[in-house]
């Protein structure tokens, strides 16, 4: 699916690092701005970003929610496209604004900023046509699309498209691999043995691919699918897809 | 209850005056369903009851009768339930000799169900149509070819005239007209013998209606 | 904390060989659907078709009732209303009684199963007998049905071998799927013959012509409606269509939902009781009409989309999380993701089922499979909040989910507030995550149920904000 809404390559691009990423995976934003950068688009990053208010949008604080979401659209101003690293926030940006700012003052700006919306890898593959060449040495990969990325969005084939440019990296599939691995936000809270319970058969399935390195568009499944396998003392890195490719391919 | 009846029906006359969501379709009139030539949807026909397994004979010219002997004969039938009232019935009855015991369905059901469910082997009835893309025959039970021939002997023969297979049941029904000629008390679309995969998901054949469905084409 | 869903799954996911057995039927039947689509774009047509079929009729549902109705009445059907399922049950015993009836076959049927016939007539001295293999394995174990379509899904055939050997045990013990099947035909033929009123469902009713379809596989459906003098036909107010030429494309779009067959072996249409010079079929044929919420639900633009539903059980093989727990843990007679938007409308937020919405990711499978595309995972979004908002009373004069509200906690509803408030004032958001930083190796180990299979997360050294920084970057 290509969902470009930008006809030619911007000069300029908005980054939205999202709260987990800020916290717990620094090295995946900046990969993926430099990734960006090295494609001579320049990159703004808001400092005043926090989250992107999905966390109380999908438990029902639709309040919260909306004040968190509100203070992000001003960070927006300019027109043009708007970057985020992960498919889950790009999609509550995206494809769940329209609904939280229903019949608000600022409906218009939160349409005007949720059209604007990039997930990673859909832009590079769709917007900037990014070519890769490999420089790492051969590698496997098991590969876990989130469900935002593959069923929200639409976009669980960039990664593979951006991972079949690299001539060392041998892809591999999870069994059962459209299945959700049970993280869901608060419902890891919420319901904490139905997730647990996913998680364990995901991080089996991915196991089960003795490939070396995990790679997900989205670190909360990183952080799910990671953390069980932490657990259970099994060697197998997690990787955000901007952080490989970044890895493999910076001189 | 007519209270029931007219409190539900307020509420959702008020419910109506809410925007409601409305999906326009623009696709209603694509031809969604596949349109076959007439051998095409012969073939396609029997494919798919087989595919249900269906037991399907295509009889050349006026074979029937020799297919039907044959059906009978293999099956050591010692009984066969067939109406002499429908054209083709008054054939098997003319040709009696060939054929086990034939039985009409005479009086009613309540006058003969011990006998029904315990001492017919199978049922002959027409179809009133066939269907190709789900190899479907459709029955239209009348006096002659009651509901109950078609679902309680544990074999159910149906002839079906090769000129009456439609490419879908939407063009069945508007061919066949069945909105404005009207429709008997039942119809019924049979695509195979009774099944049930309700066990593990792992199909298995007979369990309440016929265990075998064979359709003779004339 | 334990509630009494939690305590369900609890239950089911210790049961690691139900467990097991579940996971491969269901992705078996996945499997089955699957190989069913055949051409993606035709499909996709049909599911336009069928989805403005279903949104035309829910739009217009007291017309199309009342058509159907005087259709069905002309044709000799007698109609029944009822707003609550103990109404439905009465007109069910009413019509038990006058005819001095002691027992009923039933085909397989959902609404029935809402309505709780069996338990309801067994109460007044009248035996159900459920006549669909799945339906009959269940009633054998004195349990209820774990999903929709494939009632007996937990059960392997082993366990219901010893079932039939235990009820029946003039027959020899046996695991072959087929000598099952055949032991039961062999029983119930005895009750079809002399049954009084047969039972059954419906899966469309057709205003313009007042037709009853029933689809089925098995024959007992038609036994159920053809033998018995009397037929009762029990159904949701939501399955009417408004016309015949409806039927094929979602006849077509359900049995491919639902178990990938291409067609049923049965499709039955019921026009009317038996007609003068007709020789069998019932002499009565009644239908009843079940409100039970289901016109409320109508009131609301957003909900209404529930009500389009025409229970092929797609989204519920599909959902991971039925997957793990099986249907009887969701403590209710829809389970899997549109149980989870159903019956807290049905019943309240503020009852068992109120916290359903709960239990899913938000994976969107459900709605990824839905024929008709009903946005499962939004409405369970309106319904998380309708469970803890705040104002219990409705904007614009909608009705209210019931038990709105209820869901609310003061603790956590004051942690998303200053959730809420850290995240609005940036300045006090990046003192907060520079903190977790500093303090990355003193974090407990021990995070509750999130560290009960996970090692817990760690912060980075220094957050994204920091980073940055320091890199020339524009930072607005």
């Amino acid at each position: 699916m290509n969902n470009r809404v930008v006809s030619e390559k911007p000069q300029a691009v908005y980054f939205y690092g999202t709260c987990l990423i800020d916290l717990f995976y620094p090295q995946a934003g900046i990969s993926a701005i430099e990734l960006l950068r090295r494609e001579g688009v320049s990159v703004i990053y808001p400092q005043s970003q926090t989250c992107c208010g999905q966390p109380a949008w999908n438990s029902g604080y639709r309040d919260e929610a909306l004040a968190v979401a509100r203070a992000q659209l001003a960070l927006f101003p300019q027109p043009i496209p708007l970057v985020i690293p992960s498919a889950s926030c790009a999609g509550m940006m995206k494809m769940h604004y329209p609904a939280l700012f229903r019949d608000q003052s600022d409906e218009a700006t939160a349409l005007n900023v949720a059209g604007r919306v990039y997930e990673l890898t859909a832009f590079l593959v769709d917007v900037l046509d990014i070519r890769l060449i490999d420089l790492g040495d051969p590698i496997s990969v098991v590969v876990h699309t989130s469900c935002s990325a593959r069923r929200e969005l639409g976009v669980g084939d960039k990664l593979h498209t951006l991972l079949r440019q690299l001539h060392n990296v041998a892809i591999l599939e999870p069994e059962n691999s459209a299945e959700c691995c049970g993280f869901g936000g608060t419902f890891a809270v919420k319901q904490p043995e139905i997730s647990a319970a996913m998680a364990l058969e995901k991080a089996a399935a991915v196991r089960a691919t003795d490939a070396q390195r995990l790679v997900s568009q989205d670190c909360g499944c990183l952080m799910n699918i990671g953390g069980v396998m932490e657990k259970q003392d099994q060697v197998m890195p997690g990787r955000h897809i901007a952080e490989l490719l970044w890895e493999r391919t910076k001189n | 209850m007519n209270d029931a009846r007219k409190s539900i029906l307020d509420r959702l006359r008020l419910a109506q005056c809410s925007d409601s969501a409305f999906v326009k379709c623009d696709d209603q009139n694509d031809p969604v369903d596949p349109v076959l030539g007439p051998d095409e949807r012969i073939d396609s026909f029997i494919d798919r009851m087989r595919a249900v397994r269906t037991e399907v004979h295509d009889a050349p010219h006026d074979s029937w009768l020799d297919i039907l002997h044959g059906v009978c004969q293999a099956r050591s039938l010692s009984n066969l339930l067939v109406s002499p009232h429908t054209r083709r019935g008054a054939m098997i009855y003319a040709a009696a000799r060939r054929f086990p015991a034939l039985k009409d369905y005479s009086q009613t059901i309540e006058d003969w169900k011990p006998e029904l469910f315990a001492a017919v082997d199978a049922a002959v009835t027409s179809a009133y149509g066939g269907i190709a893309e789900t190899g479907t025959v459709i029955l239209w039970p009348d006096a002659h070819e009651p509901r109950a021939m078609s679902l309680v002997p544990p074999i159910h023969i149906v002839l079906l005239e090769k000129s009456r297979i439609y490419n879908s049941l939407t063009e069945a029904m508007q061919i066949q007209n069945w909105t404005l000629t009207g429709m008997p008390s039942n119809v019924i679309l049979v695509s195979g013998p009774s099944k049930s995969a309700d066990i593990e998901q792992t199909m298995t054949y007979g369990v309440h209606g016929p265990k075998e469905l064979i359709v003779i084409l004339v | 904390m334990s509630t009494e869903f939690r305590s369900n799954v609890a239950h089911a996911l210790k049961r690691d060989a139900v467990q097991t057995h579940l996971k491969t039927v269901v992705d078996r039947l996945r499997a089955h659907r699957q190989g069913a689509l055949g051409n993606d774009a035709a499909f996709e047509r049909l599911r336009n078709r069928c989805e403005a079929i279903r949104a035309d009729a829910i739009r217009r549902l007291p017309d199309l009732l009342q058509q159907f109705e005087s259709k069905a009445q002309r044709n000799g059907i007698q109609v029944h209303w009822a707003e609550t399922t103990l109404q439905a049950n009465q007109i069910v015993l009413d019509i038990m009684q006058r005819h001095r009836a002691t027992f009923l076959v039933k085909g397989k049927s959902m609404v029935s199963e809402e309505m709780g016939v069996n338990t309801f007539l067994q109460s007044h001295g009248i035996g159900c007998l459920e006549t669909d293999l799945g339906e009959f394995i269940v009633q054998l174990a004195g349990e209820k049905p774990a999903h929709i379509i494939v009632p007996a899904i937990h059960k392997n055939r082993r366990e219901v071998a010893h079932l039939i050997h235990r009820h029946f045990p003039g027959l020899p013990y046996s695991e072959d799927i087929e000598t099952l099947a055949q032991s039961v035909r062999h029983f119930m033929r005895d009750k079809f013959r002399s049954a009084p009123v047969g039972l059954t469902g419906v899966n469309f009713m057709v205003a313009e012509t007042g037709t009853l379809c029933l689809v089925e596989n098995e024959g007992n459906g038609r036994m159920c409606s053809t033998l018995p003098p009397v037929h009762i036909a029990v159904t949701g107010i939501e399955k009417v269509i408004a016309r015949l030429e409806d039927l094929p494309p979602l006849l077509n779009l359900l049995t491919r939902s639902a178990t990938g067959q291409p067609v049923t072996a049965y499709v039955n249409m019921i026009n009317s009781p038996r007609r003068p010079g007709d020789k069998d079929g019932p002499d009565e044929v009644h239908l009843i009409l079940l409100d039970n919420g289901r016109s409320r639900i109508a009131g609301d633009p957003e909900l209404l989309e529930t009500l389009h539903c025409i229970r092929c059980g797609a989204c519920i093989n599909h959902c991971p999380v039925y997957r793990q727990i099986g249907g009887h843990a969701y403590g209710t007679v829809i389970p899997g993701p549109i149980g989870a938007i159903l019956e807290p409308q049905k019943q309240g937020l503020d009852a068992a089922a109120g916290e359903l919405p709960q239990a899913s990711t938000l994976c969107g499978a459900c709605a990824e499979v839905c024929p008709v595309r009903i946005p499962i995972p939004a409405i369970i979004n309106r319904l998380r909040w309708e469970s803890v908002r705040k104002n219990r009373q409705s904007q614009n004069s909608r009705p209210v989910v019931p038990g709105a509200g209820s869901g609310r906690k003061s603790l956590e509803a004051l942690i998303w507030k200053i959730w809420a408030w850290c995240c609005t004032h940036p300045r006090m958001y990046n003192r907060m995550t520079k903190l977790a930083t500093r303090l990355r190796n003193r974090l407990p180990a021990d995070m509750g149920a999130w560290t009960a299979v996970r090692k817990a997360p760690k912060p980075a050294q220094s957050t994204l904000h920091e980073r940055l920084r320091k890199m020339d970057i524009d930072h607005e």
